[in-house]
């Protein structure tokens, strides 16, 4: 089984649509221990990742870098930054190539948990988007199968209501984010759900 | 739930229709380069061997940031999506728009989104050959207790003007970062919200704040403050802020203030100069004197109800700097 720049186009215009359902649900979190617009931010970036890879032609790693950068001067903000250096990271591990087999994809977690560390300098348990990546990309690393590694994913979003921030915009509330799931972790995991489900289909 | 009104044509175009009113309204002050959608130039000040100020962050706080580019202030802003830092590359194109070959220093609020975007327009710019160096503004006091960790609030205006003047006044970039830094550091804001904003795209409540409630020490984007209570009468709420300040400020009988009292968005100037006198006596009480007085919106929070009060506890130096003429789109010194 393959996966081609169709598939990437495919996956991107996936993530565009499940941030445009969440958008108003991911906002309505993020009012909780932010600014509210964390929803508006992802909608647009991955809506801008899939206008940017439609327009984009060569192989999986010149359609994230035309993805990251679309991402990222449509947002700006914080997820700009995060999710543009994670993106490329992605490009990087699929490679300067027009195809690669379907189980190559699920590494785009790990590239993706990697650039996030680097350009946010968070570590897990810091009640932050990483708190979904870092799950999901381990579980990617010791081979679990794609359900565990969305699960993972999932897990580790619900665990951000048992976290006090210590980075990022919450990090001023301290204690008063208790209770409170991060709402870039919860997209995040959303996101990691929505690759399995574009991975599964490209298996079948 | 019930959408808050705004007239707004769609909620995706709030920014960019926004700047083309701005551009139409200040075309004598203001000017947008060719290409670069998010980057607004002063058309007066940016000169060779001048220092250029460059300012930046989310849309929403209008005036800030964009209001106060013009000659003797900022040479430029980076325009972001409401609340959002601005990306990389609007931050680039401001600076390389106005830059006069004497080094460019970055001025923003201090959050995790802008200092990320501004850290790559800083690189970008280096790879140009362009010297860029950064100052955050930290001066919302209930924000946290580090002053490094802090946020920047409306006391921007305040930082940015002495900034800028210095900038104007031709001083070196070393000059103009020790400057920036002494004003931001010289800077307290406190904050209290009596209802939420709403974004222009959900238009809904950012937050709940039930009636008859009032959010201490809430931030410019309706981030949760330091505490949440019964809505007391305005001298009360003057106090406690003003307690607050006060404390931070540790400034001596004899010494000078420039004061700004704020509003968020949605309170009326009634109630600013309402507060602004209770302001007075507790200064006057303090035995602290008032240089300058500021009322009114200038660094406001969409359509959030509530107010800000600034101190910049002023020297000789700032003094000088603060009374230094500007010419700005929504922001003028003679």
């Amino acid at each position: 089984m393959a996966f081609g720049t169709d598939d990437l186009r495919a996956m991107f215009h996936a993530f565009a649509t499940r941030m445009r359902a969440e958008r108003d649900h991911l906002c309505q979190l993020d009012g909780a221990v932010g600014d509210a617009d964390h929803g508006i931010a992802m909608a647009q970036g991955m809506a801008a990742a899939a206008r940017a890879v439609d327009d984009a032609e060569g192989t999986l790693q010149d359609l994230c870098n035309a993805a990251s950068k679309g991402f990222l001067n449509a947002v700006g903000a914080s997820s700009g930054p995060l999710y543009a250096t994670g993106i490329l990271r992605a490009g990087k591990s699929l490679g300067a190539v027009t195809e690669v087999p379907t189980d190559q994809v699920l590494q785009i977690i790990v590239a993706l948990r990697d650039g996030i560390v680097h350009r946010g300098k968070a570590v897990p348990g810091q009640k932050t988007m990483l708190d979904a990546w870092h799950p999901a990309a381990e579980a990617v690393l010791q081979g679990l199968p794609l359900h565990d590694i969305i699960r993972c994913g999932r897990e580790g979003a619900e665990s951000t209501k048992n976290m006090v921030a210590t980075l990022g915009r919450a990090e001023r509330l301290g204690a008063r984010s208790l209770g409170h799931l991060d709402p870039g972790a919860v997209s995040a995991a959303m996101l990691i759900e929505t690759l399995g489900a574009v991975i599964d289909q490209c298996r079948a | 739930m019930i959408q808050t009104q705004k007239l707004i044509n769609h909620g995706d175009d709030v920014v960019e229709e926004m700047l083309t009113g701005v551009l139409a309204a200040h075309a004598a002050i203001l000017w947008r380069p060719d290409g670069a959608p998010r980057a607004i130039v002063a058309r007066h000040g940016p000169r060779p061997g001048k220092v250029t100020l460059v300012i930046g962050g989310g849309s929403g706080h209008e005036p800030t940031f964009l209001g106060f580019v013009g000659k003797g202030l900022a040479d430029a802003c980076a325009v972001g999506n409401v609340f959002a830092s601005p990306p990389p590359q609007p931050a680039v194109d401001a600076a390389l728009a106005a830059h006069g070959g004497a080094g460019v220093l970055f001025m923003y609020g201090n959050y995790a989104g802008d200092v990320m975007n501004f850290d790559m327009a800083a690189e970008l710019l280096e790879m140009e050959g362009v010297e860029a160096r950064t100052v955050l503004t930290t001066d919302d006091i209930a924000s946290a207790l580090i002053r490094e960790k802090r946020r920047g609030v409306a006391g921007n205006v305040f930082i940015f003007k002495a900034t800028g003047a210095a900038a104007d006044l031709m001083l070196s970039l070393d000059e103009v970062e020790r400057v920036a830094r002494r004003a931001n550091a010289r800077t307290f804001t406190m904050g209290v919200a009596l209802s939420s904003c709403s974004l222009p795209q959900t238009r809904r409540p950012s937050f709940g704040l039930p009636v008859g409630e009032m959010e201490i020490g809430m931030g410019i984007h309706g981030e949760p403050g330091v505490r949440r209570g019964p809505l007391r009468p305005a001298d009360a709420v003057v106090d406690e802020l003003m307690d607050a300040l006060l404390a931070e400020m540790q400034a001596q009988p004899g010494d000078k203030v420039a004061v700004l009292v704020n509003s968020l968005g949605a309170t009326p100037l009634m109630e600013l100069y309402i507060l602004h006198a209770r302001v007075v006596q507790r200064l006057e009480t303090a035995g602290i004197g008032i240089h300058v007085a500021l009322v009114g919106p200038y660094c406001t929070s969409l359509d959030m109800a509530g107010a800000s009060i600034t101190l910049m506890h002023l020297d000789d130096e700032l003094t000088q700097l603060i009374d230094h003429p500007c010419d700005c789109a929504m922001f003028a010194q003679r």
